[in-house]
């Protein structure tokens, strides 16, 4: 066991982890942050997908040890007005179905956002294409993130 | 909050006053019990009214994307007017009320133009019998069929009531009196708050004996594009599925399976396991509701017991399944095809020999492997034990039958187990099994006062599922000198679902020929002169479900691209040819027309590319595809455009329809270009998404969805997408290269 100080959500979290725990078990099971889903396991499906200093990671395949200093956000400490204007679009566009993949969608496509502010949809493919949904909302996925770009870029930023 | 029960009086049906309501409808709106809050009514089994004015819905139906729990609650305010934002739900109490009877009464195995005397027995018996057993059950596309009628006169005979008490007050007539918004008007004016009506009717109100329903031209919500109530949870991670319930002091379950699927453990070491860190217990499982036997480890996360499996070891028992294949079983199935007659589920005329008089015989043959589901939330369960009685938390499609499976394990009797039904991520059918819920009460049962969450890997759920059965289809038509089909012969080989899935669910026997092996061969519209759709049942130890559109997802396959080939056959234009087949069909008639006008038929949109048909009827609702496609730059299928007409009879939420549509083409999409399950001595050689992929958003073509106005009964919409989509890329592809691919999925010969 190790003794280590995590940033989840803006919060300092001292916690004594085994060194392989992944973080995906230690947001799920330890913290009850049930909003990062489980999926696969093998960083094949993106359910999991959780931000580590904006960039979006795969926690099921992430030690939770390694990322002392790092800055964690998982889908219920997401704000700012990049993922609002994804939440927006998603909800203009009614973009979920069964709904389990989609906070990983969101990270990651805010994460995608927050690079690139007007992404092609080849940006859009490479981005997301690692973010899997059995239900099918992708084409609602795509038309959202260039929704949500649009209204981003006519917001002043802040 | 101090909750009465209040039990629907039986004496609501004593007179001949429910307009227009069917027998089913009458026995549903007059039983049935619903827990209370103070100062809540209730009139029927279905709907509740606050005294905040606030209409609360009993839900019987599962959400696993398909936008079901949204549809419901339109179709009560549509009688019920309290606002939109005022509607909500709450789990249906299990009871034989909210049985799914559209379902079982369309698994009567007749085609739906039959209309003889035997056809109409069968489904006369089928609704008593469904009615009867009262499986609550969400699948089948049925939700919105099942309760159309019955949730409309509930949430009307319950305004109605309200308007009389609130006419009675004001002095005034109640046809003058209108419910909008939660505020019930005369004369444009607000005369009393819904809430405050329901405090006019006192602990148990008389309800109205006569009412109407709002005829369809002046709908306010149903038809609308509404998006789904839980739209916010989802994007927010408040959305709370199976594997998110959380207790206090709950442990985690893992299971190390039997490596053969449905095979028992006879012995196992777990002493290492139990040492592990964190490990609480290491308890057999056996193999329950058909699933597979294997070893559990408890732990207090789920990440430790995970790890401890690989400490457990074991000796598992010999069956017939460890000697079983998939290759050679596919040959079997072909075998059985030269072998047997089969079953004959529809014959008219003289097929054979119309054949031998043909100007043109034309034969192929045509197969389909198992499939997974892979729903994105892997298998899960939580039970919470207290030695007299239980609660259960389970993503399920069937919250009876699961009830019923944990109280089995637990020796309890079902009264004593509180079965909630959470979101589900995916059902896709696999959530109509049980062998899930089994497993978690048989695990926590060792575990009283605690509640134990199983959680299986994605491994467990593609190596433990339920497949969609494998199956070899041959045909032969006759063509006269003109071209036209004048005899078609169809016989398709593979497991039977339904009388396994009895057994292991409902301990009951199959009833006759097994519908779901031959949906979608027997049962559409084309007019053959002279025709004989038949199947063989082929006995083999994999265990096979449901699936998405379960026997129409292969038989529309197989038929729609044989079609194709008899066009080719004759020289004509597939869409001309499919019309010729339909004269007396208009409705066929107008979804291929609707497709394929929005799709540009017959020229695709740029140079490389070309486009394919597919017609196909499921569940009440038809539904015709035109695929745009290209090779890639590997060589392999590029699908670029699917354009979808959709003729489900009256659209209750287009919006939802449409969800529905690029849903079922994805779907069906990851099956067709890649979905294949492979078995060697028992073992199922997929585990993953590396190896069972599911299509990604770079590979999702565009899909438009256009719908057929229409005024008929709503049809099914979950599952009639995902039938055409795999032959009209076949037919795309054989109109671009020539090549005709006859096996699922759709991989290009060497």
């Amino acid at each position: 066991m190790d003794k280590i100080t995590l940033d989840i959500n803006g919060q300092a979290r001292d916690l004594e982890l085994e060194p392989d725990l992944p973080l995906l078990w230690l947001l799920r099971d330890e913290l009850a942050l049930t909003g990062t889903k489980f999926g696969c396991g093998k960083g094949l499906c993106g359910a999991c997908t959780v931000q580590v200093d904006g960039q979006p990671t795969r926690a099921c395949v992430t030690p939770a040890a390694t990322l002392a200093g790092r800055r964690i956000t998982t889908i219920e400490g997401a704000e700012g007005h990049v993922v609002e204007a994804v939440r927006a679009a998603w909800l203009h566009l009614d973009v979920a179905q069964c709904g389990y993949c989609q906070p990983g969608q969101i990270l990651a496509a805010s994460a995608l956002l927050a690079r690139i502010p007007r992404p092609s949809d080849a940006d859009i493919d490479q981005a997301l294409s690692a973010n899997l949904c059995r239900c099918g909302t992708y084409p609602r996925i795509r038309a959202a993130v260039h929704f949500a770009a649009e209204s981003l870029a006519r917001q002043p930023a802040i | 909050m101090n909750r009465r029960h209040f039990l629907i009086a039986a004496g609501l049906a004593s007179g001949g006053f429910l307009i227009g309501c069917t027998d089913s409808a009458r026995q549903q709106l007059t039983r049935g019990s619903l827990p209370l809050d103070e100062g809540e009514i209730a009139l029927n089994g279905w709907v509740k009214v606050g005294p905040d004015g606030r209409v609360t819905v009993a839900m019987a139906h599962s959400e696993m994307g398909q936008g079901i729990h949204t549809a419901l609650l339109m179709l009560v305010i549509e009688e019920l007017d309290c606002g939109w934002d005022n509607i909500g739900f709450e789990n249906a109490p299990i009871d034989r009320l909210y049985g799914n009877v559209a379902s079982m009464a369309e698994g009567v195995p007749f085609r739906r133009d039959d209309d003889g005397l035997l056809a109409r027995g069968a489904r006369w018996t089928m609704r008593q019998v469904a009615q009867q057993l009262g499986v609550m059950a969400t699948g089948g596309s049925s939700s919105v069929r099942d309760l159309w009628q019955v949730l409309r006169e509930a949430a009307a005979v319950t305004r109605e009531t309200l308007k009389q008490a609130v006419a009675r007050e004001n002095a005034l007539a109640s046809e003058s009196l209108s419910l909008e918004a939660g505020s019930f008007l005369h004369e444009g004016k607000v005369v009393m708050s819904l809430g405050d009506a329901v405090r006019l009717l006192g602990e148990k109100p008389a309800p109205a004996t006569r009412w109407t329903l709002r005829d369809p031209a002046d709908f306010r919500y149903i038809g609308k594009p509404l998006p789904r109530k839980e739209a916010r949870a989802k994007i927010d991670g408040t959305a709370q599925f199976g594997l998110d319930i959380r207790r206090p002091d709950m442990l985690f379950a893992a299971i190390r399976f039997c490596p053969v699927r449905t095979a028992a453990v006879l012995n196992f070491e777990g002493g290492k396991a139990a040492a592990a860190p964190g490990v609480r217990g290491v308890v057999a499982v056996p193999p329950l509701h058909g699933g597979t036997g294997g070893v559990a480890v408890v732990a207090d996360r789920w990440w430790q017991a995970r790890k401890a499996l690989a400490l457990v070891e074991l000796e598992i028992e010999k069956t017939a399944m460890a000697e079983f294949s998939s290759q050679s079983a596919m040959a079997k199935l072909a075998q059985a095809l030269d072998e047997e007659d089969g079953f004959a589920f529809w014959r008219q005329g003289d097929p054979e020999p119309a054949l031998e008089g043909s100007a043109r015989r034309l034969t192929a043959e045509y197969s389909a492997p198992w499939l997974a589901h892979t729903t994105l939330e892997p298998m899960n369960c939580t039970v919470e034990y207290h030695g007299d009685r239980a609660t259960v938390w389970a993503p399920t499609q069937v919250p009876g039958m699961a009830r019923a499976a944990a109280a089995k394990a637990l020796e309890l009797d079902a009264e004593q187990v509180d079965l909630q039904v959470t979101l589900l991520g995916g059902g896709f059918g696999r959530r109509l099994e049980v062998d899930m819920v089994g497993q978690a009460a048989a695990i926590a049962r060792h575990f009283p006062g605690r509640a134990v969450q199983l959680v299986w890997s994605r491994e467990d759920d593609v190596q433990h599922d339920f497949y969609r059965p494998a199956c070899v289809s041959r045909f032969e038509a006759g063509l006269d000198a003109q071209g036209r089909i004048v005899a078609w012969r169809n016989t398709t080989a593979s497991q039977a679902i339904v009388p396994e899935y009895l057994a292991r669910t409902l301990g009951m026997p199959g009833m006759g020929p097994d519908k779901a092996t031959s949906e979608g061969a027997f049962d559409q519209a084309y007019e053959f002169p002279h025709a004989h759709v038949a199947h063989v049942t082929v006995d083999l130890p994999v265990p096979v479900g449901f699936w998405r559109a379960v026997g129409h997802s292969h038989q529309a396959f197989f038929k729609e691209s044989f079609i194709d080939e008899c066009a080719h056959a004759a020289g004509r234009d597939p869409l001309d040819y499919r019309l010729a087949l339909l004269a007396d069909h208009p409705r066929e008639r107008a979804v291929l027309q609707l497709a394929t006008e929005r799709a540009g038929w017959p020229s695709a949109s740029e140079e490389g590319r070309a486009l394919g048909l597919a017609l196909h009827e499921s569940f009440g609702t038809l539904v015709a595809q035109v695929a745009e496609v290209s090779r890639s730059e590997t060589g392999g299928i590029r699908v670029h455009r699917v354009v979808c007409a959709v003729d489900c009879g009256l659209a209750v939420n287009p919006n939802l329809i449409a969800q529905q549509m690029e849903s079922a083409v994805v779907y069906g999409l990851s099956a067709a270009m890649s979905g294949r399950i492979d078995i060697e001595n028992g073992q199922i050689r997929q585990g993953n998404f590396h190896d069972y992929p599911a299509l990604a958003l770079a590979q999702c073509p565009v899909i438009e969805t256009h719908l057929v106005p229409s005024v008929a009964p709503p049809g099914g919409i979950g599952e009639p997408g995902l039938p055409p989509l795999a032959p009209a890329v076949a037919n795309a592809f054989h109109a671009l290269t020539g090549t005709r691919l006859r096996a699922l999925p759709l991989t290009l010969p060497a």
